[in-house]
């Protein structure tokens, strides 16, 4: 990309950065509250950081109602806030948030900040709606609910089928993803589906949205998950080799984004208006990242995202997603965990957390332990193997709300 | 005011306040489809909303539109989330654009409508229709009695239109 400026820094590239990352296990049935698990993943992640709870001031969570909020997650923890914020919001929440945070520590309201995502997403509030739709509805949810139009899959379908339409993107390359992001959960000791499954097995599955087959939605989990953002003056006092954000873009909208498929061609997603800031301030463009992680709520919100932020030209995301490219030993994988697909759905911060830890060079497979308690890598991707990417120094991170916003992230090895 | 109405066993609240919308489906229950044309820079919206999206003026009038349009995307349900749809599965999602201001204000925008593909007589269609549906296929409005002076638009194929060759996803 020629007109990039790489000579200088634009905004507040490279000046703060992930420091560290916590989760819970993916699981179905948790038995926890969203507030036992939130506690753990923040907890996990200020270990994991080296900092004690006295570093942390600052904290922000998203949520669908669903969770519990900052300040109760904060009191267990014994953290005193300078800052907290809990916001509404599902997928394309944590790049944004990571944005806000960078942004309220730059003003001086606090010094470090924590953001998490605590859920039961199986065993109480249902990501896919089970369970939800019944009773009474108003006139403006007549042109929703009142047409059987309620669930993620059903709201984005209209996009997904008209790609096919437009471009001729078969079931087959769609399925694809699945498989990839299957063959890299069979490498993830945490993912709840570890098996590899077939562009048949996709193809198989029930129907359960057309175009969207069972295996082309994501799993439904209960886990929580949680990053810290600090200065990288102080990242470099940490545990880790710091994530150094280089770019941020935060639900970023098509025209009407609430009605986004009244205008322009509906196959066209947010990332076509987000990538005109995510590289420009990043100095980088899509060819220099080693890996990514595109959003995965549906297997065709990774292809369509992936498509719009340029790593491939408009129209050819089926053929990117099925030819090799994103795979372990690809050019570029992606989704290295397995995603939302397989690894457990987080609303998008557990695919930040992954390459975080790509860019450590220590992503949690089961490769051996050496002295100094770091994985030694041995790149063999065949299952129950290796996930880590060789060498990796760059990553994005492309977070999917509705085709009509998205968010993202550019991070760099420190 | 709030007026009650009723479908597929959900009780439907047209609560007063929601003035766009509530006049939206006041004037499906006449048996005509409204949009609402701005004032000031005369293109029609979908849906009803509070200002114009192409220029902000808060000042609109209500205008009748045929009602005959072109399937421009679709999703099949399978399987149902709401209770009240379960019976119908497997059951079409529709975006419909009309025939009126294609390509306006930009190249690609129009107004886009969405629904269920239904009978006649304005109930859910059967699977032996559902088949026949693709995109490009030509569809006219249907108006679903909600009670009350309040209808739901709802779309069948037009079979007084030449229908052509239809785009279904691949089998």
């Amino acid at each position: 990309m020629a007109d990039i400026d790489t000579t200088s820094g634009r905004h507040l590239r490279g000046k703060y950065a992930i420091v560290g990352v916590g989760e819970t296990a993916y699981t179905r049935g948790s038995g926890l509250t969203t507030r036992a698990m939130g506690t753990e993943a923040v907890r996990n992640a200020v270990l994991d950081a080296g900092l004690t709870m006295d570093d942390i001031d600052g904290m922000m969570s998203y949520s669908g109602n669903d969770s519990t909020m900052s300040p109760t997650i904060a009191g267990d923890l014994g953290i005193r806030l300078n800052f907290h914020m809990d916001v509404i919001g599902g997928g394309s929440s944590t790049e944004a948030l990571i944005g806000m945070a960078m942004g309220v520590i730059e003003a001086g309201m606090c010094n470090t900040c924590v953001i998490f995502r605590s859920m039961n997403g199986f065993s109480e509030v249902r990501i896919g709606g089970t369970g939800r739709g019944g009773g009474g509805i108003s006139a403006a949810s007549l042109f929703n609910r009142g047409i059987g139009l309620s669930s993620a899959g059903q709201m984005f379908a209209h996009t997904f089928m008209r790609h096919m339409y437009d471009y001729g993107t078969t079931p087959e390359q769609v399925a694809m993803v699945k498989v990839v992001h299957s063959e890299h959960a069979s490498n993830n000791p945490k993912a709840y589906y570890r098996q590899r499954v077939s562009v048949d097995d996709v193809l198989s599955s029930r129907m359960i949205c057309k175009p969207l087959h069972l295996l082309d939605c994501c799993v439904e989990t209960d886990n929580a998950t949680a990053i810290i953002v600090t200065r990288i003056e102080q990242a470099y006092d940490c545990r880790h080799t710091p994530a150094v954000i280089q770019s941020v873009v935060g639900r970023c909208c098509k025209p009407r984004a609430d009605t986004h498929y009244q205008s322009g061609p509906i196959s066209t997603v947010a990332g076509y208006y987000a990538k005109d800031i995510l590289w420009p301030n990043a100095g980088v463009g899509p060819e220099d990242i080693q890996v990514t992680g595109a959003y995965d709520a549906f297997t065709f919100t990774t292809l369509l995202q992936l498509e719009d932020y340029g790593f491939c030209r408009k129209g050819e995301g089926g053929d990117y997603v099925s030819n090799g490219i994103t795979r372990l030993g690809g050019m570029r994988p992606n989704n290295t965990s397995g995603g939302h697909l397989c690894e457990g759905y987080t609303h998008g911060i557990a695919l930040v957390i992954e390459n975080v830890r790509q860019l450590r060079h220590d992503v949690d497979d089961s490769c051996p332990l050496g002295d100094d308690g770091k994985r030694v890598h041995t790149y063999d991707y065949r299952e129950d193997g290796c996930r880590q990417v060789k060498d990796v120094e760059l990553s994005a991170n492309m977070g999917w709300g509705t085709p009509g916003y998205g968010s993202a992230v550019v991070m760099a090895r420190g | 005011m709030v007026a009650v109405g009723e479908y597929l066993g959900m009780p439907v609240n047209f609560d007063g306040l929601d003035k766009e919308n509530v006049t939206f489906f006041r004037h499906c229950g006449s048996g005509q489809l409204h949009l609402q044309c701005c004032d000031d820079c005369g293109l029609k919206r979908y849906p009803p909303t509070t200002a114009c999206p192409f220029c902000a003026s808060p000042a609109a009038t209500w205008e009748p539109v045929e009602g005959l349009g072109t399937l421009y995307s679709y999703a099949e349900v399978h399987h149902a989330i709401q209770p009240a749809f379960k019976a119908f599965t497997p059951y079409l999602l529709l975006l419909v654009e009309l025939d009126e201001q294609r390509n306006l204000p930009d190249e690609f925008d129009g107004l886009r409508l969405q629904g269920n593909l239904v009978t006649p007589t304005g109930d859910m269609a059967s699977p032996v229709q559902v088949e026949r549906v693709g995109i490009g296929m030509r569809l006219r409005v249907v108006y679903k009695d909600l009670g009350d002076g309040f209808a739901l638009p709802q779309w069948m194929i037009d079979e007084d239109s030449a229908q052509p060759e239809v785009w279904r996803y691949p089998e």
